[in-house]
Protein backbone atom coordinates (compact mmCIF):
# COMPACT_ATOMS: atom_id res chain seq x y z
CA UNK A 1 0.00 0.00 0.00
CA UNK A 2 2.65 2.07 0.74
CA UNK A 3 4.46 1.37 -1.64
CA UNK A 4 1.63 1.48 -4.40
CA UNK A 5 1.47 5.42 -2.51
CA UNK A 6 4.98 5.76 -3.07
CA UNK A 7 4.51 5.03 -7.43
CA UNK A 8 1.95 6.83 -7.26
CA UNK A 9 3.16 9.97 -5.25
CA UNK A 10 5.95 9.29 -7.59
CA UNK A 11 4.27 9.57 -10.72
CA UNK A 12 1.89 12.58 -9.79
CA UNK A 13 5.21 14.07 -8.79
CA UNK A 14 6.89 13.40 -12.18
CA UNK A 15 3.79 14.74 -13.95
CA UNK A 16 3.72 17.88 -11.65
CA UNK A 17 7.31 18.16 -12.72
CA UNK A 18 7.10 17.61 -16.78
CA UNK A 19 3.99 19.88 -16.68
CA UNK A 20 5.54 22.18 -14.65
CA UNK A 21 8.79 22.15 -16.97
CA UNK A 22 6.61 22.32 -20.39
CA UNK A 23 5.16 25.19 -19.00
CA UNK A 24 8.11 27.16 -17.48
CA UNK A 25 9.43 26.42 -21.44
CA UNK A 26 6.81 27.00 -23.07
CA UNK A 27 6.15 31.06 -21.36
CA UNK A 28 9.26 31.16 -19.99
CA UNK A 29 13.12 32.10 -20.81
CA UNK A 30 13.50 29.18 -23.74
CA UNK A 31 10.13 29.97 -25.31
CA UNK A 32 11.07 33.78 -24.85
CA UNK A 33 14.59 33.54 -26.10
CA UNK A 34 13.42 31.52 -29.51
CA UNK A 35 10.19 33.78 -30.30
CA UNK A 36 10.88 36.90 -31.45
CA UNK A 37 8.08 40.01 -30.49
CA UNK A 38 5.01 39.76 -31.91
CA UNK A 39 5.01 35.50 -32.23
CA UNK A 40 2.06 33.95 -32.81
CA UNK A 41 3.20 31.19 -30.55
CA UNK A 42 4.24 33.01 -28.09
CA UNK A 43 1.65 33.45 -24.83
CA UNK A 44 -0.40 36.75 -24.80
CA UNK A 45 -0.63 37.25 -28.63
CA UNK A 46 -3.69 39.35 -29.92
CA UNK A 47 -4.93 39.89 -33.72
CA UNK A 48 -3.65 42.98 -33.85
CA UNK A 49 -1.86 45.45 -37.08
CA UNK A 50 0.93 45.87 -35.24
CA UNK A 51 1.53 42.09 -33.88
CA UNK A 52 0.52 40.72 -37.90
CA UNK A 53 3.40 43.26 -38.95
CA UNK A 54 5.54 41.29 -36.06
CA UNK A 55 5.10 38.34 -37.45
CA UNK A 56 6.60 38.93 -40.32
CA UNK A 57 9.42 41.71 -39.27
CA UNK A 58 10.93 39.69 -36.35
CA UNK A 59 10.66 36.47 -38.14
CA UNK A 60 13.36 34.77 -40.43
CA UNK A 61 10.18 34.99 -42.89
CA UNK A 62 11.52 38.85 -42.97
CA UNK A 63 14.30 37.83 -45.45
CA UNK A 64 11.22 36.19 -48.19
CA UNK A 65 8.32 38.24 -47.56
CA UNK A 66 7.98 42.19 -46.43
CA UNK A 67 5.69 43.01 -44.16
CA UNK A 68 2.67 43.58 -46.37
CA UNK A 69 2.23 42.85 -49.91
CA UNK A 70 -0.58 43.83 -52.53
CA UNK A 71 -3.71 42.64 -52.15
CA UNK A 72 -3.92 41.27 -55.52
CA UNK A 73 -0.50 39.23 -55.29
CA UNK A 74 -2.16 37.31 -52.81
CA UNK A 75 -5.19 35.92 -55.01
CA UNK A 76 -4.24 32.31 -55.20
CA UNK A 77 -5.39 33.40 -58.99
CA UNK A 78 -2.53 35.61 -59.65
CA UNK A 79 0.63 33.56 -59.04
CA UNK A 80 -1.08 30.33 -58.43
CA UNK A 81 1.67 29.77 -55.95
CA UNK A 82 4.07 27.56 -58.92
CA UNK A 83 6.61 29.49 -57.66
CA UNK A 84 6.20 28.56 -53.96
CA UNK A 85 5.68 25.79 -55.04
CA UNK A 86 8.36 24.86 -57.25
CA UNK A 87 10.58 25.97 -54.00
CA UNK A 88 8.69 24.02 -52.00
CA UNK A 89 9.18 20.47 -53.97
CA UNK A 90 12.88 21.52 -54.21
CA UNK A 91 12.54 21.54 -50.31
CA UNK A 92 10.67 18.30 -50.44
CA UNK A 93 13.13 16.87 -52.51
CA UNK A 94 15.87 18.12 -50.59
CA UNK A 95 14.45 16.29 -47.12
CA UNK A 96 13.98 12.81 -49.44
CA UNK A 97 16.93 12.85 -51.51
CA UNK A 98 18.63 12.80 -48.22
CA UNK A 99 16.97 9.98 -46.82
CA UNK A 100 18.09 8.32 -49.90
CA UNK A 101 21.47 9.06 -49.54
CA UNK A 102 21.86 7.19 -46.21
CA UNK A 103 21.07 3.93 -48.31
CA UNK A 104 22.56 4.23 -51.70
CA UNK A 105 26.94 4.11 -52.61
CA UNK A 106 27.28 5.61 -56.31
CA UNK A 107 29.49 2.46 -57.38
CA UNK A 108 28.38 0.52 -60.23
CA UNK A 109 28.35 -3.05 -58.00
CA UNK A 110 26.04 -1.39 -55.62
CA UNK A 111 23.92 1.46 -57.04
CA UNK A 112 21.67 -0.73 -58.62
CA UNK A 113 21.53 -2.95 -55.90
CA UNK A 114 20.79 -0.28 -52.78
CA UNK A 115 17.80 1.25 -54.88
CA UNK A 116 16.14 -2.25 -55.43
CA UNK A 117 16.57 -2.61 -51.69
CA UNK A 118 15.08 1.33 -50.93
CA UNK A 119 12.41 -0.11 -53.22
CA UNK A 120 11.51 -3.10 -51.56
CA UNK A 121 13.43 -3.63 -48.05
CA UNK A 122 14.12 -0.22 -46.09
CA UNK A 123 11.42 1.00 -44.04
CA UNK A 124 9.80 3.99 -46.03
CA UNK A 125 12.36 3.48 -48.57
CA UNK A 126 9.77 2.77 -51.08
CA UNK A 127 7.82 5.74 -50.53
CA UNK A 128 10.97 8.39 -49.86
CA UNK A 129 12.16 7.03 -53.42
CA UNK A 130 8.57 7.34 -54.92
CA UNK A 131 8.66 11.14 -53.46
CA UNK A 132 11.98 11.88 -54.41
CA UNK A 133 10.65 10.79 -58.32
CA UNK A 134 7.57 11.92 -59.05
CA UNK A 135 8.69 15.03 -57.05
CA UNK A 136 11.36 15.50 -59.30
CA UNK A 137 8.84 15.66 -62.60
CA UNK A 138 6.60 17.60 -60.58
CA UNK A 139 9.23 20.56 -60.06
CA UNK A 140 9.98 20.58 -63.74
CA UNK A 141 6.63 21.02 -64.72
CA UNK A 142 6.10 23.73 -62.27
CA UNK A 143 8.72 25.42 -62.78
CA UNK A 144 8.03 25.49 -66.71
CA UNK A 145 4.30 26.63 -65.59
CA UNK A 146 5.79 29.32 -63.18
CA UNK A 147 7.69 30.46 -66.26
CA UNK A 148 4.21 30.78 -68.45
CA UNK A 149 2.51 32.07 -66.06
CA UNK A 150 4.94 35.00 -65.87
CA UNK A 151 4.99 35.44 -69.36
CA UNK A 152 1.39 35.55 -69.74
CA UNK A 153 1.68 38.17 -67.40
CA UNK A 154 4.43 40.12 -68.80
CA UNK A 155 6.26 39.90 -65.51
CA UNK A 156 9.52 40.26 -66.99
CA UNK A 157 9.07 43.17 -67.96
CA UNK A 158 11.35 46.31 -66.50
CA UNK A 159 12.49 46.19 -63.67
CA UNK A 160 11.97 42.47 -63.50
CA UNK A 161 13.98 41.56 -66.95
CA UNK A 162 17.13 40.45 -65.19
CA UNK A 163 14.89 37.96 -62.63
CA UNK A 164 13.85 36.33 -65.83
CA UNK A 165 17.05 35.72 -66.87
CA UNK A 166 18.12 34.03 -63.43
CA UNK A 167 14.43 32.05 -63.73
CA UNK A 168 15.85 31.27 -66.89
CA UNK A 169 19.32 29.66 -65.15
CA UNK A 170 17.03 28.00 -62.28
CA UNK A 171 14.99 26.16 -65.31
CA UNK A 172 18.00 25.04 -66.98
CA UNK A 173 19.48 23.84 -63.46
CA UNK A 174 16.13 22.08 -62.44
CA UNK A 175 16.57 20.06 -65.77
CA UNK A 176 20.20 19.34 -65.20
CA UNK A 177 19.58 18.23 -61.51
CA UNK A 178 16.72 16.12 -62.56
CA UNK A 179 18.65 14.58 -65.54
CA UNK A 180 22.04 14.08 -63.22
CA UNK A 181 19.32 12.29 -60.59
CA UNK A 182 17.77 10.27 -63.71
CA UNK A 183 21.10 8.18 -64.07
CA UNK A 184 21.29 6.85 -60.59
CA UNK A 185 19.08 3.80 -60.36
CA UNK A 186 21.90 2.23 -62.96
CA UNK A 187 19.36 0.18 -64.14
CA UNK A 188 18.04 0.03 -67.85
CA UNK A 189 15.69 3.09 -68.45
CA UNK A 190 18.77 5.09 -66.90
CA UNK A 191 21.42 3.92 -68.10
CA UNK A 192 19.93 4.31 -72.15
CA UNK A 193 18.16 7.98 -71.49
CA UNK A 194 21.28 9.54 -70.47
CA UNK A 195 23.03 8.07 -73.35
CA UNK A 196 20.49 9.35 -75.58
CA UNK A 197 20.41 12.30 -73.85
CA UNK A 198 24.20 12.95 -73.67
CA UNK A 199 24.54 12.33 -77.68
CA UNK A 200 22.44 15.34 -78.07
CA UNK A 201 24.65 16.99 -76.33
CA UNK A 202 27.56 15.85 -78.26
CA UNK A 203 25.55 17.08 -81.56
CA UNK A 204 27.01 20.80 -80.35
CA UNK A 205 28.84 21.90 -83.03
CA UNK A 206 32.39 22.62 -82.39
CA UNK A 207 32.64 21.76 -78.84
CA UNK A 208 30.01 18.96 -78.88
CA UNK A 209 32.37 16.12 -78.43
CA UNK A 210 34.22 17.71 -75.25
CA UNK A 211 31.19 18.92 -73.50
CA UNK A 212 29.67 15.40 -74.20
CA UNK A 213 33.52 13.83 -73.29
CA UNK A 214 33.01 16.13 -69.97
CA UNK A 215 29.54 14.93 -69.23
CA UNK A 216 30.71 11.47 -69.63
CA UNK A 217 33.67 11.61 -68.01
CA UNK A 218 34.57 9.65 -71.34
CA UNK A 219 33.53 8.75 -74.43
CA UNK A 220 30.47 6.37 -73.19
CA UNK A 221 28.13 5.85 -69.95
CA UNK A 222 30.64 4.42 -67.49
CA UNK A 223 31.12 3.72 -63.87
CA UNK A 224 33.23 7.41 -63.75
CA UNK A 225 29.99 9.02 -64.86
CA UNK A 226 28.03 7.33 -62.25
CA UNK A 227 30.33 8.89 -59.82
CA UNK A 228 30.50 11.99 -61.98
CA UNK A 229 26.78 12.77 -61.75
CA UNK A 230 26.18 11.50 -57.80
CA UNK A 231 28.63 14.44 -56.71
CA UNK A 232 27.15 16.91 -59.45
CA UNK A 233 23.59 15.37 -58.59
CA UNK A 234 23.90 16.13 -55.07
CA UNK A 235 26.56 18.56 -54.33
CA UNK A 236 27.20 20.61 -56.80
CA UNK A 237 24.19 21.55 -58.64
CA UNK A 238 22.14 21.76 -55.23
CA UNK A 239 25.13 24.37 -54.23
CA UNK A 240 24.74 26.35 -57.48
CA UNK A 241 20.44 26.27 -57.66
CA UNK A 242 20.57 27.35 -53.87
CA UNK A 243 22.51 30.72 -54.51
CA UNK A 244 20.12 31.26 -57.80
CA UNK A 245 17.28 31.17 -55.87
CA UNK A 246 18.43 33.54 -53.06
CA UNK A 247 19.02 36.07 -55.77
CA UNK A 248 15.46 35.42 -57.51
CA UNK A 249 13.69 35.68 -54.52
CA UNK A 250 15.94 39.00 -53.47
CA UNK A 251 15.39 40.26 -56.99
CA UNK A 252 11.10 39.61 -56.56
CA UNK A 253 11.17 41.49 -53.77
CA UNK A 254 13.75 44.65 -54.69
CA UNK A 255 11.82 45.08 -58.44
CA UNK A 256 8.85 46.14 -55.84
CA UNK A 257 7.04 42.90 -55.23
CA UNK A 258 5.16 40.62 -57.07
CA UNK A 259 3.86 42.44 -60.36
CA UNK A 260 0.65 43.74 -61.83
CA UNK A 261 -2.35 43.85 -61.57
CA UNK A 262 -2.45 43.44 -65.07
CA UNK B 1 34.00 77.90 -27.74
CA UNK B 2 35.45 74.90 -28.44
CA UNK B 3 39.24 75.28 -30.13
CA UNK B 4 39.41 74.81 -34.26
CA UNK B 5 42.60 72.97 -35.31
CA UNK B 6 44.62 75.72 -36.90
CA UNK B 7 44.72 73.59 -40.18
CA UNK B 8 40.94 72.95 -40.23
CA UNK B 9 40.24 76.63 -39.65
CA UNK B 10 42.42 77.70 -42.24
CA UNK B 11 41.23 75.23 -44.67
CA UNK B 12 37.01 76.70 -44.14
CA UNK B 13 38.68 80.18 -44.69
CA UNK B 14 40.16 79.65 -47.36
CA UNK B 15 36.86 77.90 -48.60
CA UNK B 16 34.95 80.83 -48.00
CA UNK B 17 37.53 83.52 -48.76
CA UNK B 18 37.04 81.65 -52.41
CA UNK B 19 33.29 81.78 -52.34
CA UNK B 20 33.08 85.29 -50.98
CA UNK B 21 35.55 86.95 -53.41
CA UNK B 22 38.00 87.90 -50.18
CA UNK B 23 41.65 87.88 -48.87
CA UNK B 24 41.63 84.97 -46.99
CA UNK B 25 43.59 86.80 -44.33
CA UNK B 26 40.37 88.60 -43.98
CA UNK B 27 38.23 85.94 -43.19
CA UNK B 28 40.57 84.18 -41.37
CA UNK B 29 40.16 87.00 -38.71
CA UNK B 30 36.98 87.52 -39.12
CA UNK B 31 36.51 83.30 -38.41
CA UNK B 32 39.18 84.05 -35.38
CA UNK B 33 36.94 86.84 -34.26
CA UNK B 34 39.74 89.28 -35.00
CA UNK B 35 38.21 91.16 -37.29
CA UNK B 36 34.43 92.46 -37.75
CA UNK B 37 31.96 91.01 -40.54
CA UNK B 38 32.18 91.83 -43.18
CA UNK B 39 28.88 92.84 -44.76
CA UNK B 40 26.77 90.82 -46.91
CA UNK B 41 24.27 91.59 -49.32
CA UNK B 42 21.43 91.60 -46.78
CA UNK B 43 18.65 90.56 -49.51
CA UNK B 44 20.66 87.29 -49.75
CA UNK B 45 21.22 86.74 -46.03
CA UNK B 46 17.69 86.61 -44.64
CA UNK B 47 16.82 83.08 -46.07
CA UNK B 48 15.75 80.40 -43.79
CA UNK B 49 17.81 77.53 -45.87
CA UNK B 50 21.01 77.25 -47.56
CA UNK B 51 20.93 79.66 -50.85
CA UNK B 52 23.31 79.92 -53.37
CA UNK B 53 23.75 83.49 -55.81
CA UNK B 54 24.99 82.25 -59.09
CA UNK B 55 27.38 84.20 -61.05
CA UNK B 56 25.52 86.63 -63.78
CA UNK B 57 22.23 84.75 -64.42
CA UNK B 58 23.12 83.38 -67.86
CA UNK B 59 20.27 84.54 -70.25
CA UNK B 60 18.47 81.30 -70.50
CA UNK B 61 17.95 80.98 -66.71
CA UNK B 62 14.62 81.95 -65.68
CA UNK B 63 14.62 85.70 -63.74
CA UNK B 64 13.79 85.42 -59.86
CA UNK B 65 12.16 87.26 -57.56
CA UNK B 66 14.02 88.62 -55.00
CA UNK B 67 11.95 87.11 -52.25
CA UNK B 68 12.84 83.22 -52.40
CA UNK B 69 10.17 81.39 -52.38
CA UNK B 70 9.04 78.24 -51.11
CA UNK B 71 8.97 75.34 -53.86
CA UNK B 72 5.89 75.06 -55.71
CA UNK B 73 4.23 71.76 -53.96
CA UNK B 74 3.25 71.03 -57.86
CA UNK B 75 6.46 70.97 -58.95
CA UNK B 76 8.40 67.84 -59.33
CA UNK B 77 9.71 66.49 -55.87
CA UNK B 78 11.97 69.29 -54.16
CA UNK B 79 15.49 68.07 -53.79
CA UNK B 80 16.57 67.48 -50.25
CA UNK B 81 18.51 70.95 -49.97
CA UNK B 82 16.62 73.27 -52.21
CA UNK B 83 18.91 75.66 -53.34
CA UNK B 84 17.40 78.95 -54.01
CA UNK B 85 19.27 80.87 -57.13
CA UNK B 86 18.84 84.61 -56.60
CA UNK B 87 19.63 87.93 -58.46
CA UNK B 88 21.07 91.47 -57.59
CA UNK B 89 17.71 93.65 -56.95
CA UNK B 90 18.31 95.11 -60.54
CA UNK B 91 18.25 92.47 -62.45
CA UNK B 92 15.03 91.13 -60.58
CA UNK B 93 11.98 92.75 -62.21
CA UNK B 94 11.50 89.84 -64.89
CA UNK B 95 8.54 87.60 -65.20
CA UNK B 96 8.71 85.20 -61.54
CA UNK B 97 8.61 81.05 -62.19
CA UNK B 98 7.90 79.66 -59.13
CA UNK B 99 10.80 77.55 -58.63
CA UNK B 100 14.02 77.35 -59.88
CA UNK B 101 15.99 74.10 -61.00
CA UNK B 102 18.14 72.89 -58.45
CA UNK B 103 21.29 73.73 -59.39
CA UNK B 104 23.69 70.53 -61.39
CA UNK B 105 26.08 70.48 -58.48
CA UNK B 106 27.60 73.36 -56.17
CA UNK B 107 28.39 75.80 -58.17
CA UNK B 108 31.59 77.45 -58.87
CA UNK B 109 31.36 80.85 -58.13
CA UNK B 110 33.93 83.22 -60.16
CA UNK B 111 36.19 85.47 -58.14
CA UNK B 112 34.64 88.42 -59.20
CA UNK B 113 34.97 90.32 -56.34
CA UNK B 114 31.54 92.18 -57.21
CA UNK B 115 27.91 91.59 -55.06
CA UNK B 116 27.10 90.23 -58.40
CA UNK B 117 27.71 86.81 -57.82
CA UNK B 118 28.58 85.15 -54.73
CA UNK B 119 27.62 82.36 -52.39
CA UNK B 120 25.79 84.03 -49.45
CA UNK B 121 24.94 82.48 -45.82
CA UNK B 122 27.55 80.17 -46.11
CA UNK B 123 29.23 80.69 -42.51
CA UNK B 124 28.97 77.96 -39.92
CA UNK B 125 30.96 79.41 -37.53
CA UNK B 126 29.52 82.66 -37.03
CA UNK B 127 30.87 84.74 -33.91
CA UNK B 128 29.35 87.87 -33.61
CA UNK B 129 26.23 89.11 -33.95
CA UNK B 130 24.27 88.51 -37.15
CA UNK B 131 24.27 91.50 -39.45
CA UNK B 132 21.14 93.68 -39.97
CA UNK B 133 17.99 92.10 -41.33
CA UNK B 134 18.74 88.80 -40.06
CA UNK B 135 15.77 87.70 -38.12
CA UNK B 136 16.36 86.30 -34.67
CA UNK B 137 17.77 83.02 -34.51
CA UNK B 138 18.23 82.13 -38.07
CA UNK B 139 21.51 80.12 -38.49
CA UNK B 140 23.65 80.35 -41.77
CA UNK B 141 24.89 77.28 -43.08
CA UNK B 142 27.81 76.56 -45.51
CA UNK B 143 26.33 75.30 -49.05
CA UNK B 144 28.24 72.35 -49.63
CA UNK B 145 26.41 70.17 -52.04
CA UNK B 146 22.84 70.37 -53.75
CA UNK B 147 21.98 66.62 -53.38
CA UNK B 148 18.32 65.58 -55.25
CA UNK B 149 15.70 64.00 -53.37
CA UNK B 150 16.29 60.46 -55.08
CA UNK B 151 17.49 57.47 -52.90
CA UNK B 152 19.54 54.29 -53.88
CA UNK B 153 16.17 52.38 -54.64
CA UNK B 154 13.70 54.82 -55.67
CA UNK B 155 10.92 54.58 -53.49
CA UNK B 156 7.68 54.98 -55.56
CA UNK B 157 4.98 55.54 -53.09
CA UNK B 158 1.97 55.12 -55.23
CA UNK B 159 -1.28 54.15 -53.43
CA UNK B 160 -1.52 50.33 -53.74
CA UNK B 161 -3.65 48.31 -51.81
CA UNK B 162 -1.53 46.27 -49.23
CA UNK B 163 -2.34 43.45 -47.02
CA UNK B 164 -0.87 41.96 -44.00
CA UNK B 165 1.64 39.23 -45.33
CA UNK B 166 0.26 37.33 -42.10
CA UNK B 167 -2.04 36.28 -42.02
CA UNK B 168 -3.44 36.59 -45.43
CA UNK B 169 -0.25 35.51 -47.81
CA UNK B 170 1.25 33.01 -45.12
CA UNK B 171 -1.88 31.08 -44.96
CA UNK B 172 -2.71 30.34 -48.38
CA UNK B 173 0.76 29.59 -49.36
CA UNK B 174 0.51 27.08 -46.23
CA UNK B 175 -2.38 25.45 -47.79
CA UNK B 176 -0.68 25.37 -51.47
CA UNK B 177 2.31 23.81 -49.31
CA UNK B 178 -0.22 21.02 -47.61
CA UNK B 179 -2.50 20.43 -50.48
CA UNK B 180 1.05 19.82 -52.72
CA UNK B 181 2.57 17.16 -49.83
CA UNK B 182 -0.48 15.43 -49.71
CA UNK B 183 -0.98 15.20 -53.35
CA UNK B 184 2.62 13.75 -54.19
CA UNK B 185 2.03 11.17 -50.74
CA UNK B 186 -0.40 10.00 -52.16
CA UNK B 187 0.68 9.66 -55.60
CA UNK B 188 4.28 7.85 -54.31
CA UNK B 189 1.54 5.87 -52.42
CA UNK B 190 -0.29 4.98 -55.46
CA UNK B 191 2.89 4.75 -58.40
CA UNK B 192 5.59 2.49 -58.01
CA UNK B 193 8.97 4.19 -59.38
CA UNK B 194 9.80 2.43 -62.26
CA UNK B 195 13.09 0.04 -61.78
CA UNK B 196 14.10 -2.15 -64.84
CA UNK B 197 17.16 -4.66 -65.24
CA UNK B 198 19.89 -3.63 -63.94
CA UNK B 199 22.59 -1.23 -66.72
CA UNK B 200 23.20 -3.72 -69.55
CA UNK B 201 26.02 -2.08 -71.96
CA UNK B 202 25.38 -4.90 -74.53
CA UNK B 203 21.63 -4.88 -74.59
CA UNK B 204 20.19 -1.60 -76.56
CA UNK B 205 16.70 -1.18 -75.83
CA UNK B 206 14.45 -0.65 -78.50
CA UNK B 207 13.43 1.86 -78.62
CA UNK B 208 15.64 4.08 -76.16
CA UNK B 209 14.25 7.29 -75.29
CA UNK B 210 15.41 10.25 -73.22
CA UNK B 211 13.36 11.84 -69.90
CA UNK B 212 10.12 13.27 -70.86
CA UNK B 213 11.47 16.67 -70.98
CA UNK B 214 13.94 16.11 -72.97
CA UNK B 215 11.44 14.12 -75.44
CA UNK B 216 10.41 17.14 -77.53
CA UNK B 217 13.81 17.45 -78.07
CA UNK B 218 14.20 13.73 -79.54
CA UNK B 219 11.51 13.82 -81.54
CA UNK B 220 12.83 17.16 -82.88
CA UNK B 221 15.71 15.10 -83.91
CA UNK B 222 13.79 12.52 -85.88
CA UNK B 223 12.73 15.78 -88.24
CA UNK B 224 15.61 17.79 -88.55
CA UNK B 225 19.58 17.77 -89.21
CA UNK B 226 20.80 17.12 -85.24
CA UNK B 227 22.71 19.79 -85.94
CA UNK B 228 19.77 22.56 -85.66
CA UNK B 229 17.39 19.82 -83.68
CA UNK B 230 19.94 19.22 -81.08
CA UNK B 231 21.99 22.35 -81.04
CA UNK B 232 20.63 25.63 -82.80
CA UNK B 233 17.18 25.32 -81.49
CA UNK B 234 17.58 24.21 -77.81
CA UNK B 235 20.84 26.30 -77.15
CA UNK B 236 20.16 29.23 -79.39
CA UNK B 237 16.40 29.60 -79.16
CA UNK B 238 15.46 27.48 -75.95
CA UNK B 239 18.42 29.15 -73.57
CA UNK B 240 19.87 32.39 -74.95
CA UNK B 241 16.65 33.50 -76.73
CA UNK B 242 15.04 32.76 -73.79
CA UNK B 243 16.68 34.76 -71.66
CA UNK B 244 17.02 37.94 -74.26
CA UNK B 245 13.17 37.90 -74.18
CA UNK B 246 12.72 40.89 -72.35
CA UNK B 247 14.91 43.07 -73.93
CA UNK B 248 13.49 42.08 -77.12
CA UNK B 249 9.80 42.85 -75.81
CA UNK B 250 9.59 46.73 -75.67
CA UNK B 251 6.34 46.81 -75.64
CA UNK B 252 5.45 48.49 -72.55
CA UNK B 253 2.22 47.09 -71.64
CA UNK B 254 1.50 44.15 -69.91
CA UNK B 255 -2.33 44.59 -70.98
CA UNK B 256 -3.12 41.11 -72.91
CA UNK B 257 -4.85 43.09 -75.67
CA UNK B 258 -1.65 44.97 -76.11
CA UNK B 259 0.60 41.56 -76.11
CA UNK B 260 -1.75 40.24 -79.08
CA UNK B 261 1.73 39.20 -80.78
CA UNK B 262 3.76 38.26 -77.57
CA UNK B 263 0.91 36.00 -76.28
CA UNK B 264 0.32 34.18 -79.64
CA UNK B 265 3.81 33.57 -80.06
CA UNK B 266 4.53 31.98 -76.57
CA UNK B 267 1.05 29.73 -76.97
CA UNK B 268 2.46 28.40 -80.06
CA UNK B 269 6.03 28.01 -78.21
CA UNK B 270 4.12 26.21 -75.52
CA UNK B 271 1.10 24.22 -77.51
CA UNK B 272 4.48 23.06 -80.22
CA UNK B 273 6.52 21.65 -77.22
CA UNK B 274 3.20 19.62 -75.48
CA UNK B 275 2.91 17.99 -78.91
CA UNK B 276 6.43 17.05 -79.83
CA UNK B 277 6.70 16.05 -76.38
CA UNK B 278 3.56 14.04 -76.30
CA UNK B 279 4.09 12.37 -79.89
CA UNK B 280 7.58 11.42 -78.23
CA UNK B 281 6.27 9.77 -74.91
CA UNK B 282 3.28 7.86 -77.11
CA UNK B 283 3.35 8.22 -80.05
CA UNK B 284 7.07 6.90 -80.82
CA UNK B 285 7.64 2.57 -80.77
CA UNK B 286 10.81 0.65 -81.50
CA UNK B 287 13.34 2.52 -84.18
CA UNK B 288 11.39 5.50 -83.05
CA UNK B 289 8.83 4.82 -85.82
CA UNK B 290 5.09 6.02 -84.98
CA UNK B 291 2.71 3.62 -83.21
CA UNK B 292 -0.60 4.61 -82.02
CA UNK B 293 -0.34 3.53 -78.18
CA UNK B 294 -3.72 1.96 -78.15
CA UNK B 295 -2.86 -0.62 -81.11
CA UNK B 296 0.55 -1.07 -80.37
CA UNK B 297 1.18 0.05 -76.49
CA UNK B 298 3.31 2.88 -74.82
CA UNK B 299 6.86 2.47 -75.43
CA UNK B 300 7.96 4.60 -72.64
CA UNK B 301 9.13 2.87 -69.44
CA UNK B 302 9.44 5.73 -67.67
CA UNK B 303 5.52 7.24 -66.84
CA UNK B 304 4.61 3.35 -67.72
CA UNK B 305 1.92 3.02 -64.76
CA UNK B 306 0.70 5.96 -66.10
CA UNK B 307 -0.07 5.87 -69.25
CA UNK B 308 0.07 2.00 -70.44
CA UNK B 309 -3.24 1.51 -72.37
CA UNK B 310 -2.37 -2.54 -72.10
CA UNK B 311 -0.99 -4.19 -75.64
CA UNK B 312 3.35 -3.95 -75.60
C1 LIG C 1 13.60 26.62 -59.39
C2 LIG C 1 12.82 27.35 -60.08
C3 LIG C 1 12.07 28.60 -59.63
C4 LIG C 1 11.60 28.94 -58.39
C5 LIG C 1 11.69 28.12 -57.10
C6 LIG C 1 10.96 30.23 -58.51
C7 LIG C 1 10.34 30.90 -57.49
C8 LIG C 1 9.66 32.09 -57.63
C9 LIG C 1 8.77 32.65 -56.66
C10 LIG C 1 8.46 32.06 -55.30
C11 LIG C 1 8.29 33.82 -57.17
C12 LIG C 1 7.24 34.71 -56.52
C13 LIG C 1 5.96 34.76 -57.34
C14 LIG C 1 5.35 33.45 -57.74
O1 LIG C 1 5.27 32.54 -56.91
O2 LIG C 1 4.95 33.33 -58.90
C15 LIG C 1 8.89 34.01 -58.46
C16 LIG C 1 8.69 35.09 -59.29
C17 LIG C 1 9.25 35.24 -60.54
N1 LIG C 1 9.92 34.26 -61.26
FE1 LIG C 1 10.50 32.50 -60.53
N2 LIG C 1 11.08 30.66 -59.81
C18 LIG C 1 11.73 29.68 -60.52
C19 LIG C 1 12.00 29.69 -61.88
C20 LIG C 1 11.71 30.74 -62.72
C21 LIG C 1 11.82 30.70 -64.16
C22 LIG C 1 12.19 29.46 -64.96
C23 LIG C 1 11.49 31.95 -64.61
C24 LIG C 1 11.45 32.47 -66.04
C25 LIG C 1 12.19 32.08 -66.99
C26 LIG C 1 11.20 32.78 -63.46
C27 LIG C 1 10.89 34.12 -63.50
C28 LIG C 1 10.28 34.80 -62.48
C29 LIG C 1 9.87 36.18 -62.53
C30 LIG C 1 10.10 37.15 -63.70
C31 LIG C 1 9.23 36.47 -61.32
C32 LIG C 1 8.53 37.77 -60.91
C33 LIG C 1 7.07 37.54 -61.22
C34 LIG C 1 6.15 38.63 -60.78
O3 LIG C 1 6.61 39.63 -60.20
O4 LIG C 1 4.93 38.48 -61.04
N3 LIG C 1 11.32 32.00 -62.33
N4 LIG C 1 9.73 32.92 -58.72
Amino acid sequence: MSSRNGIHGLLTKARTHATDMMGRMWSGQFMDSMLRPGSPFKKGYTDTPRNRSYVIMNNVLYHLHPVKVKRHGVKLSYTLCLGGLSFFLFILLTVTGIFLMFYYAPTAERAYIDVQALSTDIAFGSLMRNMHRWGAHLMVLTVFLHMSRVFYHGAYKPPREFNWVVGVILLLLTLLLSFTGYLLPWDQLALWAVTVGTNMAGFVPVIGAQVKFALLGGVEVTAGTLLRWYVLHVLFLPFIIVIFLAVHFWRVRKDGGISGPL
Amino acid sequence: MPEIPEELLRRSAEAKAKALGLPVEQVLAEMRGEAPVAEVPAESVDVPRPTFVPSPPPPSVPEIPPEPQPPDPASAPPPAITAVAETPPAAAEGPAPAVEEPAPAAPEVPDNGAGNGRLAATVSVRPSVPPAGVPEGVRHQRLLTVVKARAIQQVKADPTDKVNTWPHLMIAEFTALLAMTAFLLVLSTILQAPLLEAANFNATPNPSKAPWYFLGLQEMLSYFDPQIAGVTVPTVIGIVGFMMIPYIDRNPSTRPSDRKLAIMLFTIFLAGSATLTILGVLFRGPGFNFAYPWVDGVFFDDLKDWVDFGGH
